[in-house]
């Protein structure tokens, strides 16, 4: 089912983030929104997540089970990444499972630290992790690839593509590299007023 | 009020604590011998060999374990109560307004005024298990509740979002975060529910209990009995913090662990 929005504005206090903007995201599909920064690509985010209410305009179509990969981590710091994997899946999912995708992430080495102690790329990549173990029909992604080196980006991209088909993907990006990559649909959002669909 | 404590500063070494501790003793024992009055001050080794003799007499351990139930069962219960009316106030901001006037009020009435008051009430048995209450349930409550609102609101609207059960919120979002604030609360209050139990007690004078002592320390003018049975008190008081808070590190460790 596709995710369409539909007039939708935002401001916080005198400063217009989105204004009538209009977009549809098609179901099962990866889409990529493409910005200048300030120009409204997270708080859109957010409004699809459910964590800002829209001033006008409508959402329709959000699946109920949603996954997210946030522009923060978000993560556990205490617990190990197993554990922050661990916690957004279902009881039935193999530890065993976990363990191996976080290896074939490169995490190999670092499973039984802390997260706190890992370094910031180490982190993206098992708040990645997490966001494909969660039980979701939509995944949130903002900025995914944010503080990975070349070869490991790579690697992550990779990772997503194998893993993300049949959910609807929306991804905040500011590399078109990614999105010819990833093979997603553009979204082009200029600011204030209106988008630009590729 | 917040009584988290970030100890930075290296540990003293061991023989330096063992120097000062001889030092402190050596001091004591200078001022007995200068004054030379046993009703006034007696040796730390008369106190030594009191407390020894006092732990061979018949009613000690009863009079040990009558204030021990009585006052951990006060600071326990204080922990339990502090701890679920912090909850329900860092969850509904009117309970938490609703709340405040007692937590004020317990803070800033004199203990003494409590003791009178619980005496008029109460039977003088449990008096030291309503004071030691008293004592703990302000600033456990208002360490909780200050942790429970400075729990990370991104974490929660992450958990929120990939639909993470409150057990798990519990474990891996709160526990971590409550952690220093409830070990802080405890290490600061065992200590508290001791000196105010003992106190409540003397005032009170239950039968069977170490305030009783105290007060018949205090008629016969017996300094050594004084200051053996604060020695009891001040052991009793550190071994239970010692035991409590290792129960208490070790239970978050597993709970961390499962």
């Amino acid at each position: 089912m596709d995710i369409v929005v539909s007039n939708l504005s935002k401001s916080f206090g005198t400063n217009h983030v989105l204004v009538g903007f209009n977009a549809i995201f098609p179901g099962h599909r990866l889409t990529c929104l493409m910005g200048p920064s300030g120009c409204g690509k997270t708080t859109l985010l957010n409004i699809l997540m459910g964590f800002i209410r829209p001033d006008g305009g409508s959402v329709r179509g959000v699946p109920r089970f949603k996954s997210a990969v946030f522009q923060e981590d978000r993560l556990c710091e205490s617990f190990n990444a197993v554990s922050n994997v661990r916690f957004v899946c279902d009881r039935k999912v193999d530890t065993s499972k976990v363990i191996s995708h976080l290896e074939n992430i490169g995490l190999k080495d670092s499973l039984d630290q802390p997260v706190s102690e890992l370094s910031g790329g180490m982190k993206r990549r098992v708040a990645i992790v997490r966001s494909i173990f969660a039980k979701s029909d939509v995944l949130f992604l903002d900025e995914p690839f944010k503080g990975l080196d070349v070869d490991t980006k790579k690697d992550v991209m990779q990772y997503l593509k194998d893993n993300m088909q049949g959910r609807t993907v929306i991804m905040v990006t500011h590399s078109i590299d990614e999105v010819k990559a990833l093979n997603g649909k553009l979204i082009t959002m200029s600011g204030k007023d209106g988008n630009n669909e590729n | 009020m917040i009584f988290i404590m970030k100890n930075n500063k290296p540990e003293r070494p061991r023989t330096e604590k063992i120097a000062a501790v001889v030092f402190a003793l050596l001091v004591w024992q200078a001022g007995a011998m200068l004054l030379n009055n046993s009703m006034l001050l007696v040796t730390p080794l008369t106190v030594i060999k009191r407390l020894f003799s006092l732990c061979l007499e018949s009613d000690f351990l009863s009079a040990v374990s009558f204030s021990f139930i009585r006052i951990v069962s006060g600071f326990l219960f204080a922990l339990v109560t502090g701890s679920i009316l912090a909850v329900i106030a860092g969850r509904f901001h009117l309970a938490e307004v609703m709340i405040w006037p007692f937590i004020v009020t317990i803070k800033s009435v004199p203990v003494v005024s409590f003791i009178i008051l619980c005496l008029i009430w109460l039977n003088s048995r449990n008096l030291s298990v309503f004071i030691a209450f008293l004592m703990v349930l302000p600033i456990v409550y208002t360490n909780m509740l200050q942790g429970i609102k400075s729990t990370d609101s991104k974490l929660l609207e992450m958990a929120d979002l990939f639909n993470v059960i409150w057990l798990k919120k519990l474990k891996y979002i709160y526990f971590p975060q409550l952690k220093p604030y409830i070990i802080s609360a405890c290490s600061v209050t065992i200590g508290l529910s001791w000196k105010a139990g003992t106190a409540a007690e003397v005032i009170g004078i239950p039968e069977g209990s170490i305030g009783e002592k105290l007060y018949e320390a205090k008629v016969y003018f017996s300094s050594g009995d004084l200051l053996a049975w604060t020695v009891v008190i001040v052991v009793a008081s550190i071994a239970f913090e010692k035991l409590f808070l290792f129960l208490l590190r070790y239970s978050f460790k597993r709970l961390e662990s499962l």
